[in-house]
Parts: C-alpha cells; structure tokens; sequence
C-alpha cells in the first residue's frame, strides 16, 4: 500500500467517526512491537478534563489542522496530541503555576518582553476557543468543525497573525499556545499523553529515551539502526 | 521574632558550584561551614536517575531544575527611562534551583579567558588608545592577572575532569590545541571527547582556510577519571540528555559528581535545603556581617548567625541580595555614582545552521560540549582599531542535545504547521549542523541591576530590575563574525544554510533562550569608588563579606564563565585562608 492512499484512506477515517484509530495505520512500514504496561487510551472514548464538549471537538479539528494526517507520517490525531493538551491544561503550565503572575499588568508592553498577560494558558485556551467559535457562527456562519480544511486553515492563519482582534483574549496568544502545545504533545515522551506508541519518533528517527550512544559516536553518517524506547519501557 | 539558631563560623548562601568548592576549602581549615540553599536537595540518584532524567519535555520545555519565576524573578526594561516588566516565564536565561545550581543543569563548556580580557581597559588603551573606548562603556580591569590565577584554573580542571588538548603548555604550543590560549601548568585532566561527524567536517574546512580548529575544552568526563577529591567521574555515553539535564552517568562535572560527595562526608560541614536567605545581617557599625536571615521550609523566619558570609548565589541573586542588605553603595546609572548593580553585562551569541540533504548527524547522540571550535578571532586576536570595535568571540560546532521539540531547525522559508511543516520536519530532522559564534559583551553606563520600585516577590522584598540592551559596538562584533562564519558555512557546502546574527535594530529579547551568562553587578577590581568587591572578592565594605561567582566580572568575556568563576573562587579561599583567617579585615587598603 502507497502512503499516499493509506494516508487519503486514515484521513477520511479519522473526519468521519474519530472511532478507534487502528495502530496498524500509525508510521510507515514499521511493525509495532508495543509492550508498556498500560496502552495509551484511543482519542475517541477519552473523556476530557478540562475541555467541556464543545471545546473538545474544537480542539480536535484544530490539531487536525495544524499537523494533518495528509502525507507521510502521523498526524496530531492519531499521535494523541489532543490528549496530551488536555493533560497540560490541568497541570502546572495550564495553571502558569510557576510563572510570576503578580500584577500590574501594564497595556501594550512590547512582545520582546515576553508573556504579560494576567491569564493562565488554561484561560487563554477557553477563552480563544469560545471567542473562535462565535467568530465562525457570526462571520463564516457555521461552525469551525464543519469548515472545509481550508476555511479552517484561514480561520487559524488570522489567529496567528492577530488579525482577528478578540475582546478578551489575544488570538495570537491564543494561536502560540494552541501550536506549542500541539507540537509538543507530538514530540514528546508518550508518558505525557501524546506521541501515541511513539508513532513520531519513529516518523522522524529519534531513539527516545535511549541514553546511550557511545559506540555509535565515530560512526559517521550512518544512521542509527534502532527503534526508539519510550520512559515506560515500550519498545518501537 | 525570628528563631536563631547555633552560631557557625561560615555561613554560605547557595549550594551550587562556587559553595562546594568553598566549603572543601574552608573545612580543610576545621571551620564549622554551613550551606543554606533556597531549593531543594537533588543528586544523581535518586533524582536524575536513568530513565526518568531522559524526558524533555519535563525538564528542557518545562524547566523542572530551574527556578521558578513564581518565587524570584527579575524585572527587565531597555533604558533608564523605560518602565520594567516582570520576566514572568522563562526564556532568555535560566538560573539553576536547588543544590548543585546552574552547574547541575549546564552542558559543561569550561574556559579560561585569555589573559588580556582579564585587564581589558588597560590592553585596550595600551594598545589602541583610550580613545577608542566609547563614551558610555564602562570597561574596568578585574584586578587579578591571569598569572596569578592559573593555578586556580588548573586545580579547577583537576577538580572538575575537564576534557581537552592543550594549546600552551608554559609558553610551549602544542598540536591540536588552542594556540591563543593563556599558557597552562599542566595538560588537561582527561584527553577530548570523541569526536562527532559535524566536528570532523568544521575541523577539515576551518583548517583548510588556514584557521586552527581544536576540540571543545568539556566538562564532560571522556574516561573514567578520580579528581583530587576522590570523586569519581564516568565516561560519557553520549546520552543526548546534557544541558537543562542533572547528568544520569556520572560523567557531567558539577557539584554532585565532583565535590559534594566528599565535602558531605565532612562532619564540620552541614547544609540546609528549601531555606531562602532574606539578607544578610549587619553589625550596627555596618562595617560587619553578623550572620543571614533566612526563610526555612515550614516559612519560619530563621537568624543564622557566623563570622564569615560566603555569597555563593546565581550571580543575579548576589546582587539582589547585596542591595536588600544594604551592603555597598547602590549604583545610579543617571549620575554613575554608586557600585551595587554598576556593569551587568551577557552574551553576544550568533550562529548558522546548514542544512545537508545526504548527511546524517544523529543529533541525539551528543555530550553537553562535544564539539570543534576555534579561537581565531578572540579578543586578543583582533585590532581593535582596525575593526571598529572592542571584543571578540569563539566559533562552535557543537552537536548536542538533539531532542525533538527544541533541535527542529526547518528551512527558511517553511511553513510553521500543515502538511508541509511535517514533510519539512521529516526531511530536516538529523540532516542539519550548527556553527555558533559566542562572543564578549562589553559594559555600559546604562545596563545595570537596582531594586524595582513596582514589583516584589512572594516576601514582599521588591525584585531586582535589569536595564539592558544591545549596543553598537557588540553588534559591529557579532557583524564581523557573521561575515566569518558566512564564509565557513560556504565552504561546508550545504543544501541550504541560514545565519541568525543581531544587527542594529535589535533589541534584547527574553523570549528566546540566549544563555545563562548573566554577568557583573557585583564587580571585583582595584577601586572602591568603581567596584563593590577588592581583588579576592571581599566587599570593599563589609570585610567579612565574600562575594563569588560571575556577578564579580566587570564586563563579560568571550567565554562561558564557568571556568574563570572556579579559578576566582580557588583564588578567594586561598585569600581566606591564608592571609584573612589569620587578621580578620579588608585584604586591601580601600
């Protein structure tokens, strides 16, 4: 099978019922030989926790978006990148529990200086999501999940490039942490809820936590034969 | 009322690398030393213990060994006039938290600096003329040679298992080392790292243009090593997991690895975690420390009385500290009277990533400072005159820590998501290799440390405020190592390449990560009315006031400031220990 047609084939799949995504479609041509203790959950029986309904199914088409199924290797949804984000909001970042968030907060502080905003990213995701969504229902009459890709794909542009001004939230703000954490949650360690079976390094060719390469360090510009190993034990 | 505990002779405010080299040093002379460290306790097992340690998003993406801005943080602007806002999530830099510090969490590139950048003003009007020296940069000389410290520079090799090949050995060159290096008593601890294809391609092509590559001096152990101290060093197994890591083999120097261990043993040595020092305590003819106040971990206010305070904090917590306790006089960048926060000083960092189609690096297999770097155009290398500036740097080609959410340089030109930012991703990912400029940053009237007058911390102290910004001279630096490392990254012949310098519209950032190199406000030198600490790091006010580390350095050399902040502290203890012990009292006639 072509990627090309396993691709076009998931995709379809996966914008059609978000049912359980197979892992025999996760990489390419590389047999999982998955044994962690507790398999990661699939995408579509996962309960969020601090997403409510609506906003989950925003978030799901967004990450959609932002790494798609199209092409070779896995997307944002089939990795478990949602979940991971989930994850996130609960957690320290979500909460900016490490950040100084003491006041003031002064108006038009130029970006060199970094986050300024008195919200945690847990608040910048509801509120961006919500002023989004009412974005869509008033400008593009519908609903962000049923856009085509590509009006979806403007939706997001605008978002990155403030050129959509919400009253209570910056888009572009809104925009950054949507994508860090997409991206993160592709990359990291499946520990974290994303990185399904370690489905992205194995795209990449990145060992995981290996830790270990002395013998490999003057064998010039071979690549590294191994499968990756995830901080659970799970082989790939 | 605060509690107060047992007098100690030594009291030390940190328990990072400039505490632990310290504490040997003042036990060895039976005094009772304890450390008070504002974090917690850590050391290689249990807490960076394999696998857990190998998690980047944990521990390179959420900061977990650094400290939290929630708990201290500073306040930056650009200018004198300009309002300071909080530096509230971390990015530009990243000081350590917990014992071992920013040692426990660096890559381990370990320098001397060249002997003329430790009397710069001098060299430069020696040389060039003082004319040259812009009206607003504030360069002073340290008042230490190069000389007098070397010993201390090698001890702290031998302490640290540095590996590397000399370049000096007492005035001789070597092969393979750095031939502008200041001379060397001795020849590094343990031989280089092996070395990684993007090392052995800089190397081939630096040396063809007539340049004199040699390898990263690294505070990664390349054998098994014992240091004078018994500790025990093991080879680097190239994990990938180095810089913002607490290493998981032993083979990383730092406090753990190579001191701790033994000063632990040490039954006049005791240490305290999770117990933030407020100030230190003054007698009430100010001209004495009694002792530190300090927060323990159930936030009981604690005084610790002792005869001698050892400063041993992050440079940028030495100085804050320095201003909450009314010890020296604050400096006012208006009238440029006053010491306390004069000469903060970075780091002009620049660099080239090129891209190779058919090349695989294998980034995640990585030491924190293997790598090929050259030295051609340092400071003592370049006409200052000639050139229109004051500084210089050192050239790079380090391949480490590959991990996937930071190490994913794209093309220019590619999109940021989307099905092409994945093929991007795929096609990029091991084919790239980096050359990296890291140079001086001078001194200026303008960038300096005070107390911000809007902003506190969780005890309601007022935070430190950084006035800061890039200037000319350091851009036309980075501007004439860009067209140096254009011409390398040419002749490497890559695909594609892309080069990241600043330019005179820059602004500083804190955004991106740049590096730990925060430097000065706290600066040593010859004079009290231009310095807050004499020669060995007393306070020119308070004589039994230590300060180490890097807030001492008059303005920053071309150099990562490991190495010069472990020969200064070898050089303060013998300071202490040999004259100061003896005649309590300033080392030095103000």
């Amino acid at each position: 099978m072509s990627a090309k047609l396993e691709n076009a084939s998931r995709r379809r799949f996966i914008k059609g019922s978000l049912m359980t995504i197979p892992a025999v479609t996760v990489g390419s041509a590389v047999s999982l030989t998955a044994d962690a203790e507790e398999p990661p959950p699939s995408l579509a029986d996962y309960e969020p926790v601090y997403f409510d309904a609506e906003e989950w199914q925003f978030l799901l088409a967004a990450c959609d978006r932002l790494i798609p199924a199209d092409g070779e290797g896995p997307g944002a949804l089939e990795t478990n990148v949602p979940i991971f984000i989930d994850r996130q909001m609960e957690g320290k970042f979500g909460h900016a529990a490490d950040w100084y968030m003491k006041g003031p907060f002064p108006e038009g502080v130029s970006p060199l200086f970094g986050y300024q905003s008195p919200l945690t990213p847990r608040e910048v995701y509801r509120k961006g999501i919500a002023a989004t969504r009412r974005h869509c229902q008033n400008d593009l009459e519908g609903d962000f999940r049923k856009l085509d890709g590509e009006a979806q794909d403007r939706v997001l542009m605008q978002l990155e490039q403030g050129e959509i001004a919400f009253d209570d939230v910056s888009a572009s703000q809104f925009f950054a942490f949507l994508l860090q954490n997409t991206k993160e949650g592709y990359f990291a360690d499946p520990i974290h809820g994303g990185n399904k079976h370690m489905a992205t390094w194995k795209f990449i060719g990145f060992p995981g936590a290996r830790g270990s390469y002395r013998e490999w360090v003057d064998q010039h510009d071979k690549a590294y034969p191994l499968g990756p190993v995830s901080l659970t034990g799970e082989r790939g | 009322m605060a509690k107060r505990k047992p007098h100690v002779d030594v009291v030390m405010i940190g328990l990072g690398w400039t505490s632990s080299m310290m504490g040997m040093e003042l036990t060895d002379e039976g005094l009772n030393v304890l450390a008070l460290e504002r974090g917690p306790d850590q050391d290689t097992v249990p807490d960076f213990a394999y696998p857990k340690m190998a998690d980047e998003l944990t521990y390179a993406v959420r900061y977990q060994l650094m400290q939290r801005p929630a708990k201290s943080t500073v306040t930056v602007r650009h200018g004198v006039r300009d309002m300071a806002v909080p530096y509230r999530s971390l990015g530009s830099f990243l000081p350590g938290n917990g014992v071992g510090g920013a040692g426990t969490h660096w890559n381990g590139h370990t320098w001397r600096p060249q002997p003329q950048e430790l009397r710069l003003k001098s060299y430069v009007e020696e040389n060039f003329g003082a004319d040259i020296i812009p009206d607003e940069m504030t360069i002073q000389d340290f008042g230490v040679s190069y000389d007098e410290l070397e010993p201390h520079f090698d001890f702290f090799e031998k302490v640290a298992g540095i590996s590397g090949k000399a370049g000096n050995l007492n005035g001789e060159t070597q092969q393979g080392g750095n031939p502008f290096e200041g001379w060397r008593s001795s020849e590094y601890p343990l031989p280089p790292m092996p070395r990684t294809l993007n090392d052995t391609m800089f190397r081939d092509v630096a040396s063809a243009q007539g340049l004199h590559p040699f390898p990263m001096p690294a505070g990664n152990a390349s054998e098994a090593y014992t240091n004078p101290y018994g500790m025990q060093l093991a080879p680097c197994n190239y994990c990938g997991f180095c810089e913002r890591f607490g290493c998981l083999n032993y083979s990383k120097s730092s406090p753990q690895t190579c001191v701790l261990g033994a000063l632990k043993r040490r039954d006049n040595f005791s240490y305290r975690t999770n117990c933030e020092v407020m100030k230190v305590e003054l007698a009430e003819d100010g001209k004495t420390a009694t002792g530190v106040t300090y927060i323990d971990e159930n936030g009981d206010e604690v005084f610790q009385p002792a005869d001698l305070v050892i400063m041993g904090a992050y440079s940028l917590h030495n100085v804050h500290l320095l201003l909450l306790s009314g010890i020296g006089k604050p400096y006012d960048p208006i009238s440029g009277e006053g010491v306390v926060g004069k000469n903060y000083a970075y780091q002009m960092n620049g660099g080239a990533t090129l891209y190779f189609k058919d090349k695989a690096f294998n980034p995640f297999i990585g030491a924190g400072a293997n790598g090929e770097v050259l030295n051609d155009f340092g400071v003592e290398q370049i006409d200052f005159a000639k050139e229109g500036f004051i500084g210089g740097s050192y050239f790079n080609a380090a391949m480490t820590n590959g991990q996937p959410i930071r190490n994913m340089p794209l093309p220019g030109g590619a999109p940021q998501w989307g099905a092409e930012w994945k093929e991007a991703v795929q096609e990029t990912y091991g084919h790239t290799m980096t050359i990296g400029s890291h140079g001086s940053n001078m001194a200026y009237r303008d960038c300096c440390l005070d107390l911000d007058p809007t902003y506190t911390d969780d005890h309601g102290r007022p935070l430190m405020r950084m006035t800061f910004n890039w200037k000319a001279n350091d851009v036309r630096m980075t501007q004439f190592m860009k067209d140096k490392i254009d011409t390398l990254s040419q002749a490497l012949e890559p695909d594609d390449y892309k080069l990241s310098f600043k330019d005179f519209e820059s602004q500083y950032d804190v955004r991106p990560y740049q590096t730990t190199h925060n430097v000065g406000g706290a600066i040593m030198g010859s004079d009290p009315s231009t310095s807050v600490l004499n020669r060995y790091l007393q306070s020119w006010d308070v004589h039994n006031v230590f300060v180490m580390g890097a807030s001492a350095f008059p303005q920053n050399i071309q150099y990562n400031p490991t190495g010069l902040v472990g020969g200064l502290t070898y050089w303060a203890a013998k300071a202490i220990r040999e004259q100061y012990l003896k005649n309590p009292g300033p080392l030095v006639q103000a």
